[in-house]
């Protein structure tokens, strides 16, 4: 059975958990994943989220997130006025590309540094959300769940060292799963816990040889 | 675990064990489950009691109409007016149920229940009961448990997604919701609660997904009000002793196989019924230009 909150719920902004709380969703994991005041942005919408965007709020919902508002936060209705006061730039693209999802959303992130990142993610209905992509990398990222991403090269002994300076502090591992372009390449870790991780233990794993970033994000 | 439930059987069966109502099993399930203390699940579910009953309120307040043109202003119209075939209590939850799918439809906060599209039916029908009766919170309480632990079963054992069942599994589950809702509100008897969920699925069994404009609001939002009358009624004939010839659990799996062989079209795609009527394609043209 499930929890019963998950029956009635979530709490949430209409019209729809698909296209509107998810949407708010994928938009906050984006920024999370960014790691950094997002400055322009463009948004390209495929399948149902391209047809039916404006009508759900769509469009408000995925600008909010980006802006950092969770899916029950009223100010998804007046996203578009946030974010010229929050000096955020958004584009929508409607793709009529086929897409392996109803509704799929690529967001191309822009900071003050100049700095580009690709983020491709799925809302799955009931609010749930997937993260499938970073920077032409595969990966699956939730947000239901603590996560632990690095980046990292991909040779003998860097997973090792991850793990043992989780288990350092005591931190349980629920699930883990490694994902490279090719051999000796740039690398993904994600790694779910099932407590917080702290900052501490993050620079430890952040001084690993062989790992070039890491990054964590609270359940959404 | 003492009270883990997998079937509306399995809930009867420990509300008999224990002596206990029907709601207090869920929610000592949602204790056990969740390795909560009882206290902030009480909690927890009166957080979203008092969502319902903000939604309510903002769905009367706001008498905009959508961005599509569709909706708005409805639920208002019925608070306006006044009631000329329908009891005061169902005209009542008729357009609570209404006023919570228009707020809904404007981007108000709402909870879902157990999907948005059919958040008004459950709580226009508590509403509507707990204003009519004077009753307390801890009978919106016992109403949210009872609901909750019909929309868990028919999660589990079938589906609540318009996507996947039409809107019988959508509009029809958080109409036995609501039926089991009322019935418990008012303290009736296990076998009541269960006969209201059943008589009241059995008679949306069929009911299709088939969205103007691929949005939530035609025929959704007054379909919301209609189904929340339609919870009354079988929750009437539960309490005055009819019980369903089909167990429940029996008609949550007819409704899992008439929702699969439902064709695409007539589930949330908006590619049949009112959705590809002359009018309801001006509909989607129109919003398309928006």
């Amino acid at each position: 059975m499930s929890s019963v909150f998950d029956i009635i719920g979530p709490i949430m902004i209409g019209p729809s958990s698909s296209h509107t709380a998810g949407a708010a969703r994928l938009g906050k994991m984006a920024r999370c994943i960014f790691d950094e005041p997002v400055e322009r942005v463009t948004m390209t919408l495929y399948g149902s989220f391209a047809k039916t965007y404006k009508g759900h709020g769509t469009d408000r919902a995925l600008i909010a997130g980006l802006l950092g508002f969770g899916a029950e936060d009223v100010r998804i209705r007046q996203a578009f006025k946030e974010a010229d006061e929050a000096g955020l730039q958004y584009e929508f693209v409607e793709s009529a590309e086929p897409s392996d999802h109803p509704n799929v959303v690529l967001f191309d992130l822009y900071g003050h540094s100049g700095r580009h990142m690709s983020v491709l993610g799925r809302s799955l209905g009931g609010g749930r959300i997937l993260i499938t992509r970073i920077d032409g990398l595969e990966v699956e990222i939730t947000g239901d769940e603590h996560t632990i991403m690095t980046f990292h090269t991909d040779k003998p002994g860097v997973i090792a060292a991850v793990t043992t300076a989780l288990s350092l502090q005591a931190i349980n591992i629920s699930s883990m799963r490694v994902f490279r372009k090719e051999k000796h390449s740039q690398a993904v870790m994600l790694i779910h816990t099932d407590s917080e991780v702290s900052r501490d233990v993050l620079d430890s794993i952040n001084a690993v040889s062989g790992i070039e970033s890491v990054m964590y994000f609270k359940p959404l | 675990m003492k009270y883990n439930y997998n079937s509306i059987a399995d809930i009867a069966a420990f509300s008999e064990r224990d002596g206990i109502p029907f709601w207090q099993v869920v929610l000592r399930s949602e204790v056990e489950l969740t390795e909560a203390d009882e206290a902030a699940v009480l909690g927890e579910a009166k957080k979203r009691i008092a969502i319902f009953n903000q939604s309510v309120e903002d769905g009367l307040a706001d008498i905009r109409t959508t961005p599509s043109g569709m909706s708005g202003g409805q639920a208002k119209a019925l608070f306006d007016g006044q009631p000329r075939f329908l009891s005061p209590l169902a005209y009542k939850a008729l357009t609570y149920a209404i006023a919570v799918n228009e707020a809904n439809a404007k981007m108000f906060r709402i909870v879902a229940c157990p999907t948005a599209g059919s958040c008004g039916v459950v709580p226009g029908v508590m509403r509507a009961v707990g204003d009519t009766y004077h009753l307390d919170e801890e009978a919106y309480v016992r109403g949210f448990f009872a609901a909750a632990g019909v929309g868990n079963v028919i999660t589990n054992a079938a589906c609540v997604a318009g996507a996947v069942g039409g809107c019988q599994a959508e509009v029809g589950s958080a109409a036995a919701m609501a039926a089991a809702a009322a019935v418990a509100m008012m303290e009736g008897t296990t076998d009541e609660v269960v006969a209201a969920m059943a008589l009241c699925l059995k008679n949306v069994l069929g009911l299709v997904c088939d969205p103007v404009a691929g949005l939530v609001e035609v025929p959704c939002v007054k379909r919301n009000g209609i189904y929340a009358v339609h919870a009354l009624t079988a929750a009437e004939m539960a309490m005055a002793g009819l019980r369903s010839q089909i167990p429940a659990d029996e008609v949550i799996g007819a409704m899992d196989r008439i929702g699969r062989a439902l064709p695409s079209a007539l589930r949330e795609t908006s590619e049949g019924g009112l959705a590809v009527t002359e009018t309801g394609k001006q509909i989607a043209e129109r919003v398309r230009n928006l």
